[in-house]
């Protein structure tokens, strides 16, 4: 009947646009005109990009911290989102290129440059992270917009915004990307004071962001000691395998043990020069040179690890 | 750049200009290096604003500063001024003036001291903003001025976040430590003083709300021995986040030490210690 026709004719149209805007807005920003960040499906619905071990660069445009995606039956949470927006769009178009599924979530696990220069890629998405994020995000943010024009341009600058959390963790949350539970875990200043973790209980993949470093030399910006405390108790989480913030995909808790090695030697030797009545110009001097060969970019950050743990640990 | 406009309050109002006459130079000119004409036209400038126009004596075997020709963290560069007097000079060191030339504010610090004192080194940590000359300068006694001076390459260290475990340095705001180190050599003794602070220099820029992070930093400490008092200090916000003075001394005989420290915010500080020690010499190659 003609009645009835017009309204269910209404209701189709009404829906089907519904649907198609559901499908198109994840992929608004170009993001699939993006060639996709290469991914690889380290376990069931989990995908990871391992970025390169680094400093960034407009060559890598600034992907050297590794990135993913957990894919749930209903919707999609982004882990970290690169150093660049470009890199962020990237990430986006490998989203894309595997589900159709909205991201829900992107998950910040600190307030470096190379893990949140992309948040702009993921406009509707929600942006978590610990609850010192916004702070450190507020206080740092410029400084990091114009440090980084320096080393990477205009063109790659372009577009790059700080996005802070609207949800934040206070200590643990889980989120439900749809019969896939993911646990967020906030932990005590360590490799800086703002760190998550994010644990995929279905797989037992731990992404530990900066709390773990293989390959890459271990940057301090947040509390040695504090560091040191929350490996012991990263090592208790039951996961099978670790995504680090650098590095390889790694056994866990095995992954731990390089990092714990050079952190507890580089707070043996400050601590000794503390004690010694050194003055923290002798840290550019031997403090835990045995670790030189077994990491990269050790020349680059080694010192600046030392001179801060020098201003934390005289304090003890 | 930074907001070169922001002044800190009404004593450091002639740094306002020297700042923005500094800022404009920067801009025209490009980076000062160590020795070229624009680099030179900066020191001259503020000599003459900061030492209304006295004569400043090459300080060359008297006085000295020792840095880093480059710096790790731009934001905790270690530096060292010695004053050291021929055994015939009967002149005593009366103040020394820190001058990192292409800071925002150039004056890092001027320390004076009391006349018994017997400081001939004092190190400290600052923040190096942009590659730039360093300049100190020894007054002594008699009112003569001595100039020595470096260069460092960093930047960056102004507007470098402070605080890497800000929850920490809310907790723990003004606490001190003291610590005398072993016998040096004669009548010496060396000892340092650090303070928690995160010495906010109010040009860090929430760029959200695009507002600055408030100043708020030490900018005066008082050193006692007994009650004699050892040095005073005025400081601004070069000194980095904690800040930390080791100096030399001549003990007293005083069994106290007491430290005052004042921060932008109007808070006080005050702290005493016994003078002993049980510490192991240091090193003193690292003096």
């Amino acid at each position: 009947m003609p009645f009835q026709s017009v309204r269910l004719w209404k209701a189709t149209a009404c829906l089907t646009l519904l649907v198609t805007l559901m499908g198109v807005m994840p992929a608004a920003r170009g993001g699939e005109t993006a060639d996709p960040l290469p991914v690889t499906e380290v376990a069931s619905g989990i995908y990871v990009y391992i970025g390169a071990i680094a400093v960034m660069t407009p060559q890598n445009e600034g992907a050297i911290a590794n990135v993913g995606f957990v894919v749930g039956s209903s919707a999609v949470a982004v882990i970290d989102s690169g150093g660049s927006l470009r890199e962020g769009r990237r990430l986006l178009a490998a989203v894309r290129a595997v589900t159709t599924k909205p991201i829900r979530y992107v998950i910040n696990t600190h307030a470096h440059p190379d893990h949140m220069f992309g948040n702009a890629a993921f406009e509707g998405a929600v942006v978590i992270g610990h609850k010192n994020l916004a702070r450190a995000l507020a206080a740092r943010g410029q400084f990091y917009l114009d440090a980084y024009r320096r080393v990477l341009g205009d063109e790659l600058m372009t577009g790059i915004k700080i996005v802070p959390p609207t949800q934040v963790v206070e200590r643990e949350a889980r989120i439900d990307l749809g019969d896939r539970i993911l646990l967020l875990q906030a932990w005590r200043a360590a490799h800086t004071d703002n760190d998550l973790t994010v644990l995929d209980e279905t797989t037992a993949t731990l992404f530990a962001g900066d709390l773990v470093f293989l390959r890459h030399l271990p940057v301090l910006d947040g509390s040695l000691k504090g560091w040191l405390a929350v490996i012991g108790e990263l090592a208790t989480i039951p996961a099978g395998r670790v995504v680090p913030g650098h590095g390889p995909v790694a056994d866990w808790p095995a992954a731990l043990e390089e990092e714990r090695t050079y952190l507890q030697l580089l707070a043996q030797h400050v601590r000794a020069l503390v004690k010694g009545g050194d003055t923290i110009t002798a840290v550019s001097r031997n403090v835990a040179e045995s670790e030189r060969t077994r990491w990269e970019l050790f020349e680059e950050n080694n010192v600046r690890n030392a001179t801060a743990a020098y201003s934390e640990l005289e304090w003890e | 750049m930074f907001g070169h406009a922001k002044c800190l309050g009404s004593q450091w109002s002639w740094l306002c200009v020297a700042a923005l006459g500094l800022a404009l130079l920067s801009a025209s000119s490009g980076l000062s290096s160590a020795a070229t004409p624009e680099a030179e036209d900066t020191w001259a400038s503020l000599a003459n604003d900061i030492f209304g126009g006295r004569p400043l004596a090459d300080g060359t075997g008297l006085v000295s500063i020792d840095m880093p020709m480059r710096a790790d963290d731009a934001a905790i560069v270690p530096v060292t001024m010695r004053v050291t007097l021929p055994p015939d000079d009967s002149r005593r060191l009366k103040a020394l003036t820190l001058v990192i030339d292409n800071n925002p504010v150039p004056v890092a610090a001027t320390f004076t001291f009391s006349d018994s004192a017997g400081v001939s080194v004092i190190s400290t940590r600052v923040r190096i903003n942009s590659y730039t000359n360093v300049h100190v300068v020894a007054e002594l006694s008699d009112s003569k001025l001595y100039l020595a001076q470096t260069y460092v390459k960093a930047s960056g260290g102004c507007s470098a976040p402070a605080a890497k475990n800000a929850d920490d340095s809310i907790a723990t705001l003004g606490q001190m430590r003291f610590r005398v180190f072993g016998k040096l050599s004669g009548a010496q003794r060396e000892a340092q003083v650090m303070i928690r602070h995160p010495n906010n220099s109010g040009l860090q820029r929430d760029q959200v709300s695009l507002l600055y992070i408030p100043a708020n930093f030490v900018d005066e400490l008082h050193v006692w021995q007994g009650h004699a008092l050892l040095f005073s200090m005025k400081s601004g916000i070069s000194i980095s986040e904690d800040p930390n003075f080791r100096f030399t001394y001549v003990p007293n005989g005083a069994t106290t030490f007491k430290v005052e420290a004042r921060d932008t915010q109007g808070k006080v500080f005050v702290s005493k210690w016994p003078a002993t020690t049980s510490e192991p010499s240091n090193n003193s190659s690292d003096l």
